[in-house]
Formats: structure tokens, C-alpha cells, sequence
């Protein structure tokens, strides 16, 4: 009964518990703040890059593509875990402006606005044509001409401080001119026609994605004038990649291997038709996979972090066991007082672990309260900070970031919860298992440390 | 009469730095229930030492204590723990109480410290009425919700042994229980442990002063770590 007194007593009666508690507070403060942003900011890339891939890619390593696509989709549409089947040709190309003395190297994308918007989230990164996607090609102010979609940061519509863009009610009238290098199925340039295929287009519409790669370097334009222009229409149709959408609830990891499995079928029976050779440099890849170069980097990052704040957390860890180190040690001449009067030395790490819990239930609710509220303002923050002093976290002119994650994971704060206590708990059960295994006729000779 | 506890040939010595000091040399001592017993002894003759060991506070280098026939030395955790809960009571010279408890609280020290959170339901209305009586007995009664640091050294002292005494033990250890105390309150410390001893209480007091120790039923002294009676 009295270790539970004790452990009450000591936890009100000692000041140097609010700095242990503080301490535990902070660290917990600190540890879910930044675990929490840094998280978001990875879940957020994460998720960015999985709307813009689809859940799996068939793409070819070559600019030549490959062929059959069609039949190779209709192939892929009877499987039941699909959803939905996108073609894309890929080339880079010159972007310049009619009558304008410049131009700027650019990834000229061909999609079916439709069937893309049904397999990515393409529909969503548009800003005029978002519920219509259909219209994506076709500019507002002239829908007969052919229009093409740009990547946002390549587009009139400009960045303003907080991250977001400003647009005008409809696409301004530009015409812009992109120039591409045809090759043959052959990988060579087509002589034959010309050495550049050229095409003006109108500014229909732009697309943020989020991804800085995408949005400073993606031209979108038609699927079939991306064919002709990159030379992918002849001999046979051909095109870049095909992004796959799977049903919901289907296992992502037996879908792609199911349609890892269709593509081998499919390339086996049509390898020895023209362009058939073009299948060796297909791949079959999950979204993970094909965007495992954009990702490692941020998740590298996440990593890094991570190990910063463990070792902050070590150090933590260790501040709070020197907080109760000094506290037990200062409470040697009550344990040989206890042990005197008969309390066993169970009882008395008990009490003490009984009094690093009360430390660390209280230090993690105010850490946790604190960190939450915090997390729940932090963007109110950061533009009060902006508003008032022109500061940001981060500078959104130069960092595709809109708000700053503030979604706290139950798991992620389980974790910390469950580390501070242990953290406690251990910071208690060493120097009291110390100063209980002495003899009482010790410790009552030892008033403090 | 009765051997309440025994020590054969007790030695304990401590090692300072490259010195060794032995304290005790062989001390054999057999004393009887219902006797008060002084220690005397010129400071660092061992007394605290011999007084400690005899309450399994501490061990010996050698030797061995006999409490009603029992070695002290075979005990294990448990029944060591039991033995000074039940059978001794103890009463330092410095008072070592617990200054986050109140006086009551205190007192029942060594009740609650036996007993569980369930067990302490059935126990405290009896431990409390019997603090109560202990602390009433020493003129404590308006002192009980106080801390132990708004106490003068003397009510201190007669918290120790209401303590010490709360339990019941067959035997009260007590330590130069006047030595930090002034001789007036001092004598009325040592007409509380006559009181106590007149009502059958084995009592060990250790001290330097010969006239308290005259005040006991039988004196020994301790001389370059052994025993002269």
C-alpha cells in the first residue's frame, strides 16, 4: 500500500518531477510534430506519385515503344482486377511560341484524356477542364483548334506565395509550338519524312500534379498527334507505356503479378509479329517500382530524419533517466528507511516505476495535447508568420508544397506514447533496482548522492 | 528466562581505502526477553554497528544472530523482510522519517508496508486506531496531520518510536535515540522507553552516555569490538 502513497507523494511533492515531466513533454512535442510533417510530406509524394502512375505501368525502357497496344488492352480490360487501361507515348521534344525568341526542352506526353483520367488521377490535376476531361484538348476560347495541356509550371498560370496558382477565369490565348525528333521502329531518325515533326497547339488547359518533374517538364497533347509527331505511328501504332488501374480491394501485389504474367502470354504469342522484338524492352512494374527513382531520394530523407530524431530521442531517453536517476538517488535514505521498516525490494522498484509512470502519463498527455494542438494550427501559424514577418517553412516558390501535413497517425503515436513510457520506466527501474539492492544500514548512511 | 536473540562471535570490519578497520572482534551476546539492554561504547567502538547487525539492517563478516533460535544469516528475502516488518522496531538517532508523509501516515509505515491495496482495507481502521493510541501515549495527538519537518526534534524522535512500536515487534532496536536531542527531552525519550519496558518490551538502546545507560535493567559495554559486561 505505501509504494502507491510514496509514488503519489513523491510526484506532488518533488519540483524536479515538472522537469521530468517537462522533459518527457517536449520530446513527445517534438518527436510527433516533426514525425508527423515528415510523414504527411512522404505519404503526400507517395500518393502524388501513385495518382499520376496508376497502381502498374507496362512500360518500354525505348523511346520506339512497342506495338499491339490495343489488342494487348483489350486483352488486359477482360482480366477482372482491372479497372481501367490507359495508353501513353512518351518523347521529349523542343516547346517554343510562335513569333517569340525562345524555347525550352520538354516531355511530350500523348494521352487519351479519358481513358488516362479513368487510370490516373489526371482529370483532378487540371484546372478548366477538372469536370469535363474529355474537353481537355479542346481550348475554351477556340474548341475546334488542337489544344495541349501543360505541365503548371510551365504554364501562363503563375505561383503565388502560399503555394498556390493563380489562374485567370479561362486558358489565355496562346499558341505554342512543339517540335519533335520522329524515330523509326528501328530507333533511328525517320529521314524519310523529315528530321523534326513540328505542330503548333493551343494552351487548352494546365495540369498540377504536384510532382515538380512533372509539372516543369510534361506537354501534354493528344494521344494520336504524339504518335505522328514522335514517328510511333508508323509501321505499326505504337506507344510508350500503358498505365493500369485495378480494381478496389484487389492485392496490389497479385494484380501486377497477374498482369506481369497476361504481358508474358501476350509478348510470347505476338514476338514473332513486325515490331515483335520491341517486347524485350517491356517491363511490367508497380507504381512503387516505376517511381522508385522520385521516391528513394524523399524516402532516403524520411530515413535520415528518422535517425535524427532517434537519436534526439536517445538523448531524451537519456535526459529523463538522469532526471530520475537523480530523484531515486536523492531518495536513498527513504529506501533504507523503507527497507528498515520491512518493504521488499520489489515493492520498491514498484513504487518507483509506479512514480516514472505518473511522470510519463503526464508528460505524454501534455506532449501529445500540445503536439496535437500545434499540428492542428500549424498552417494558421505559418501564415499568421507569413502574413505578419514574410517567413515560411518552407519557401512554396521554390518547394511544390501547398499545406503542411498535419494529420496525426494513431501508430506513429502509439509508438511515441508507448517509447516514452518505456523510456521512463527504464529511467526509474535501474537506479532504484540499485539503491534497493543495498543494505539498509547503506543507504541510510547516504543522503544524497 | 527466555533468550529473546543471540549473537556468537559476530565480527564485521570495513576496508577504508588500503585500511582495514575491524569494528567488531568476536561479540557473543545473549539477551532475554523483558530486558532493557544498553550498549555503551566511546564513539566508533562499534555499537551502531553490533545494533544494526542484531536488526538485520546489516550483515557480518562472521558469525552469527540467533532470533528466537532462528540464524538470521539463513533468512531469505521474504522472511528477512518480515523479520524487521514484525519482530523489531527501530529507532535511529537522526529519526528517518519519511518527510512526504504526514506523522499518521508515518506511524503506520510499517502496517501499510506489509499489506497489499486490498489487504490495507481490512487493516486501516485497526492501524489507524492504534496510531492513534500511540501518538496520543506520547503527546502527539494535535500533531498528526502534520510533515515531520514542522516537528521539534523530540516529537520527532517519539514518532520513531510510535513507529517502531506500531507493529507490535517483540523487540525495539534503538539507536542513541537521545543523542541529537537536548537532556530534557532527551530524559522524557528514555522515561517513554522505561514506560514501554515496564509493560514487558524487549529494549536494545545503544549510547555513550552512562547515565542514560544507568536508566536500563542491564548495561553492556563495548571495548575495542567485544564485549565487557
Amino acid at each position: 500500500m505505501i509504494k502507491w502513497l510514496l509514488a503519489w507523494r513523491y510526484f506532488f511533492k518533488r519540483p524536479i518531477s515538472i522537469l521530468a515531466v517537462t522533459a518527457v513533454a517536449l520530446c513527445v512535442f517534438i518527436v510527433l510534430v516533426v514525425m508527423t510533417v515528415m510523414n504527411g510530406l512522404v505519404r503526400d509524394f507517395k500518393q502524388k506519385n501513385h495518382d499520376y502512375a496508376g497502381d502498374c505501368i507496362i512500360a518500354s525502357d525505348s523511346l520506339v515503344g512497342f506495338g499491339y497496344y490495343e489488342e494487348l488492352m483489350e486483352f488486359l480490360q477482360k482480366q477482372p482486377t482491372i479497372e481501367a487501361v490507359s495508353p501513353v507515348v512518351r518523347g521529349v521534344g523542343l516547346l517554343s511560341q510562335p513569333g517569340r525568341d525562345w524555347n525550352m526542352g520538354v516531355e511530350v506526353h500523348g494521352v487519351d484524356p479519358m481513358l488516362h483520367s479513368q487510370a490516373t488521377n489526371f482529370a483532378e490535376t487540371l484546372y478548366y477542364r477538372r469536370e469535363n476531361p474529355a474537353l481537355a484538348f479542346s481550348p475554351m476560347y477556340a474548341p475546334q483548334a488542337d489544344g495541349c495541356i501543360l505541365g503548371i509550371d510551365l504554364s501562363p498560370s503563375y505561383r503565388q506565395p502560399d503555394g498556390s496558382y493563380a489562374h485567370a477565369p479561362q486558358p489565355g490565348q496562346y499558341n505554342l509550338m512543339l517540335s519533335v525528333f520522329p524515330l523509326n521502329i528501328k530507333g533511328g531518325l525517320q529521314r524519310s519524312i523529315d528530321m523534326v515533326s513540328t505542330k503548333t497547339f493551343s494552351y487548352s488547359d494546365d495540369s498540377h500534379s504536384g510532382l515538380v518533374k512533372v509539372d516543369g517538364m510534361v506537354v501534354y497533347v493528344p494521344l494520336e498527334q504524339a504518335q505522328t509527331l514522335c514517328g510511333m505511328d508508323i509501321p505499326i501504332k505504337r506507344i510508350s507505356s500503358l498505365h493500369i488501374k485495378f480494381q478496389k480491394g484487389v492485392s496490389q501485389r497479385a494484380s501486377v503479378e497477374e498482369v506481369r504474367q497476361r504481358w508474358n502470354e501476350f509478348a510470347a504469342q505476338n514476338a514473332s509479329r513486325p515490331g515483335g522484338d520491341l517486347f524485350a524492352n517491356v517491363r511490367v512494374q508497380s507504381w512503387q517500382e516505376n517511381r522508385r527513382s522520385t521516391i528513394a531520394p524523399m524516402e532516403k530523407e524520411q530515413t535520415m530524419m528518422t535517425m535524427l530524431f532517434l537519436m534526439l530521442g536517445v538523448i531524451t531517453v537519456f535526459i529523463v533517466f538522469v532526471v530520475l536517476y537523480m530523484i531515486i538517488s536523492h531518495k536513498s535514505k527513504d529506501i533504507g528507511i523503507l527497507k528498515s521498516i520491512g518493504i521488499s525490494l520489489s515493492d520498491i522498484v514498484c513504487m518507483f516505476l509506479l512514480f516514472s509512470v505518473y511522470i510519463a502519463l503526464i508528460g505524454v498527455l501534455i506532449g501529445s495535447a500540445a503536439g496535437w494542438a500545434f499540428l492542428y494550427k500549424v498552417n494558421d501559424i505559418e501564415g499568421w508568420l507569413y502574413e505578419h514577418y514574410h517567413w515560411q517553412l518552407w519557401d512554396r516558390s521554390v518547394y511544390a508544397i501547398g499545406k503542411i501535413p498535419n494529420k496525426v497517425e494513431m501508430d506513429v503515436l502509439a509508438s511515441i506514447v508507448g517509447s516514452a513510457m518505456l523510456a521512463c520506466m527504464i529511467g526509474a527501474v535501474v537506479p532504484s533496482l540499485q539503491a534497493a539492492r543495498k543494505r539498509p544500514v547503506q543507504s541510510l548512511q547516504v543522503n544524497q548522492l | 528466562m527466555e533468550t529473546m536473540i543471540k549473537a556468537e562471535n559476530i565480527t564485521k570490519s570495513y576496508t577504508m581505502g588500503k585500511t582495514k578497520l575491524d569494528v567488531l572482534r568476536g561479540v557473543n551476546l545473549t539477551i532475554e526477553k523483558g530486558r532493557f539492554v544498553a550498549v555503551v561504547g566511546a564513539s566508533g567502538s562499534g555499537k551502531s554497528t553490533l545494533l544494526h547487525i542484531l536488526g538485520a539492517l546489516d550483515r557480518p563478516n562472521s558469525g552469527s544472530v540467533f532470533y528466537q533460535k532462528q540464524n538470521l544469516a539463513g533468512l531469505r528475502w521474504g522472511k528477512l523482510n518480515h523479520f524487521r516488518n514484525k519482530e523489531v522496531g527501530f529507532v535511529f538517532q537522526f529519526y528517518h522519517l519519511l518527510d512526504e508523509l504526514t506523522v499518521l501516515e508515518n506511524v503506520m509505515a510499517p502496517a501499510m508496508a506489509s499489506a497489499g491495496l486490498l489487504g490495507w482495507m481490512s487493516l486501516k481502521s485497526r492501524t489507524r486506531e492504534r496510531a492513534h493510541q500511540l501518538l496520543e501515549r506520547f503527546g502527539l495527538k494535535e500533531r498528526l496531520r502534520h510533515k515531520p519537518y514542522e516537528l521539534s526534534g523530540g516529537e520527532r524522535q517519539r514518532v520513531a518510536i510510535a513507529r517502531a512500536l506500531i507493529n507490535q515487534p517483540p523487540l525495539l532496536l534503538a539507536d542513541e535515540p537521545t543523542g541529537n536531542l537536548d537532556s530534557r527531552t532527551g530524559h522524557g525519550i528514555l522515561e517513554a522507553l522505561k514506560g514501554l519496558h515496564d509493560e514487558g518490551q524487549t529494549i536494545i538502546m545503544v549510547t555513550h552516555d552512562e547515565r542514560i545507560a544507568s536508566q536500563a535493567s542491564r548495561v553492556i559495554r563495548l571495548i575495542d569490538g567485544k564485549v565487557q559486561e
